[in-house]
């Protein structure tokens, strides 16, 4: 059995409404609704959902950069939730983030050369020449060149800036990387090259990733396992080719079924194909959040929320048709 | 064969490197300000009037406070090329003293506000909540008064002085910058790259200096651009009304108080001084447009 590097426990963020003329709370909306898995070492786990569904206030949520309603986040033996801001600082060298927009993540008055430092001279790794090397030598790793270091992130095109943002992660070598959406705003060409470097880095540098994305095509080829969210809840979570092959979850299927196939010829199927639109979280619907849109929903789903629990060794689900 | 890819291929680097040279925003804003002719202008003006201030004492053709009894009231002559006044002092080498006050307390002032003022923006942006309450309602009382009504009341209490009026254009100045920047910081503070920095671990107080105030700045320093415009405006203004520079301190405010009697018999009195402060004002709004232009990251595409 590998070692479990992050374990998440009944993690909730409800996001205050506020209303009326003193600001009062008036409602809260469920971004996400108390999730719970693990990582494993050496893995990477996909995190896939449609937009709203909470999958990046997860990836927020695991590095604590906005706090949790309730639940625990494990990170190898330190519970994130509850640690001080001086050992909050020297978590985050194990854990870092890569963001879906490389430009906006970049701070438009810095060099990449102090961009890339930053990570360096907050966390007081190595001396200035050191840490000169380092960035070289990063860039490198990334498909850059030395040169690149002196320019400003608006020189660079999507995919280099990707590469900068990647470096940047790395910068204090750390074992958990989140990716949220990291290839979803470049160009399908460069996706690819992007999502290669990623795995290749896995390997060099034994990086374990939550890889958050909303397209199939990219989670399959990069997942180990695969988690499915809908409306701030996990509704399946299994191997990457157990979720392919053997989808238990309705809403599963209907995502998977929503992929174009590129090919003209062969019709899709239509039937499977979700209608109506995500219900608001800030008023899910009881029970089963899914029951709405779903194909095969009973009368206990509108009553009962499922409980999420292992069916087959290693496939989670929650869903009524499999109690 | 290795040996001559790897040639080709710092060959290759070498070139790219050339053509893609860094260019930092500051840089960037630089070119786009030359191009823009009018702006220029206005910059032409102003260094013309800060060279012409920071000289005065060596250039002036006369003391800007002797008095000729005998030569008062001259027309332009080729003695004194901008006349004289009731004094028979000589108004080229009163206005280039002028030039010196109307536009170090121009400049002192709005800087002054600009210190304070972001400040309390950046801590009531930052920090939010009650903090930031505060900061706003007392923002928004200041505001509440017509601005050279409150310079008045404050010199009033202070006492008429030239440092008095300066701290009163200061105080009146604070509430526009320090609204500026903490709209500018409550954006800049949601920006990714903020997000970035926390996640990197850093503090509140690195955040602030090395990600958010950079990033705030340039309205401030177009506002403030337009801003000493108006200070010079006001100070002038003050000081006509009796509260800014006292005798034998001159500013250009002060000339035209003094040139009130004269205006038909001798309009040059007043006709100079108030070319002066038309042409500063005119000088430092054209630059801060141009600087606006260059600067506003919303203007370019």
């Amino acid at each position: 059995m590998t070692q479990t590097l992050m374990e998440v426990e009944g993690l909730k963020k409800y996001f205050p409404i506020t209303g009326g003329v003193f600001g009062r709370k008036v409602g809260e909306v469920k971004a996400v609704d108390d999730v719970s898995f693990m990582v494993r070492k050496g893995e990477t786990l996909g995190l896939v959902g449609e937009s709203g569904c909470g999958k990046s206030t997860t990836g927020r949520l695991l590095l604590r950069l906005i706090e949790a309603t309730e639940g625990t986040v494990k990170f190898e033996d330190k519970e994130v939730n509850t640690l001080s801001t001086t050992e909050m600082k020297k978590i985050r060298r194990e854990m870092q983030l890569i963001f879906q927009d490389p430009l906006a993540s970049l701070n438009p008055r810095q060099t990449v050369e102090k961009i890339l430092m930053e990570p360096l001279v907050v966390h007081k790794i190595g001396e200035k020449n050191e840490r000169k090397q380092m960035v070289k030598e990063i860039l490198e790793v990334v498909g850059l060149d030395e040169y690149h270091a002196k320019r400003y992130p608006h020189q660079f095109s999507g995919g280099q800036r990707q590469r900068i943002g990647i470096a940047r992660a790395l910068m204090t070598r750390p074992k958990l990387i989140i990716a949220d959406e990291p290839v979803s705003a470049l160009d399908v060409s460069i996706q690819s090259q992007v999502l290669n470097l990623l795995k290749d880095l896995q390997k060099k540098f034994s990086l374990t990733y939550i890889f958050i994305a909303h397209d199939l095509g990219v989670v399959r080829h990069i997942s180990d396992r695969v988690g499915v969210m809908y409306l701030g809840r996990l509704v399946e979570l299994a191997d990457v080719d157990q979720i392919f092959a053997n989808t238990l979850h309705p809403y599963t299927e209907a995502l998977l079924s929503s992929v174009p196939i590129p090919d003209p010829e062969l019709d899709q199927d239509q039937e499977d194909v979700l209608g109506g639109e995500i219900p608001s979280p800030a008023n899910p619907p009881r029970g089963c959040a899914f029951h709405t849109r779903c194909p095969l929903a009973m009368d206990v789903c509108k009553e009962v929320r499922p409980v999420f629990k292992e069916k087959e060794p290693g496939h989670y689900v929650a869903c009524h048709l499999h109690e | 064969m290795a040996t001559l890819e790897k040639e080709k291929r710092q060959e290759k680097i070498k070139i790219q490197e050339q053509v893609e040279k860094p260019v930092s925003p500051w840089k960037d804003a630089w070119r786009s300000f030359k191009k823009n002719k009018i702006a220029l202008i206005g910059a032409i003006i102003v260094l013309l009037f800060v060279v012409v201030a920071i000289l005065a004492p060596w250039i002036m053709p006369y003391d800007y406070n002797k008095n000729d009894l005998v030569n008062r009231l001259q027309p332009p002559t080729g003695d004194h090329w901008l006349g004289t006044d009731d004094f028979g002092r000589d108004i080229l080498s009163r206005s280039m003293y002028g030039a010196r006050i109307s536009l170090t307390v121009g400049f002192s002032a709005v800087l002054g506000s600009i210190i304070i003022g972001s400040f309390l923006g950046v801590v009531a942006a930052y920090y939010g909540r009650w903090v930031d309450t505060l900061i706003s309602r007392i923002f928004d009382i200041l505001l509440a008064f017509p601005s050279i009504l409150l310079a008045i009341a404050i010199v009033a209490i202070l006492g008429p002085s030239l440092r008095n009026a300066l701290i009163a254009i200061a105080i009146i100045n604070i509430p526009n910058f320090g609204r500026l920047i903490r709209s500018r910081v409550l954006s800049v503070k949601e920006e990714e790259y903020i997000v970035a920095a926390r996640a990197v671990g850093m503090n509140d107080s690195r955040i602030l200096i090395r990600h958010i105030i950079p990033n705030s700045i340039t309205p401030v320093i177009v506002q403030g651009t337009l801003a000493i415009a108006t200070a010079i405006i006001e100070i002038a203004a003050l000081s006509f009304l009796g509260l800014g520079a006292q005798s034998p301190k001159v500013d250009w405010g002060k000339m035209l108080a003094d040139s009130q009697q004269y205006l038909v018999n001798a309009p040059w009195t007043m006709i100079f001084p108030g070319v002066a402060i038309m042409l500063t004002v005119l000088g430092f709004n054209l630059m801060g447009d141009g600087l606006r232009d260059a600067l506003d990251p919303k203007m370019k595409s």
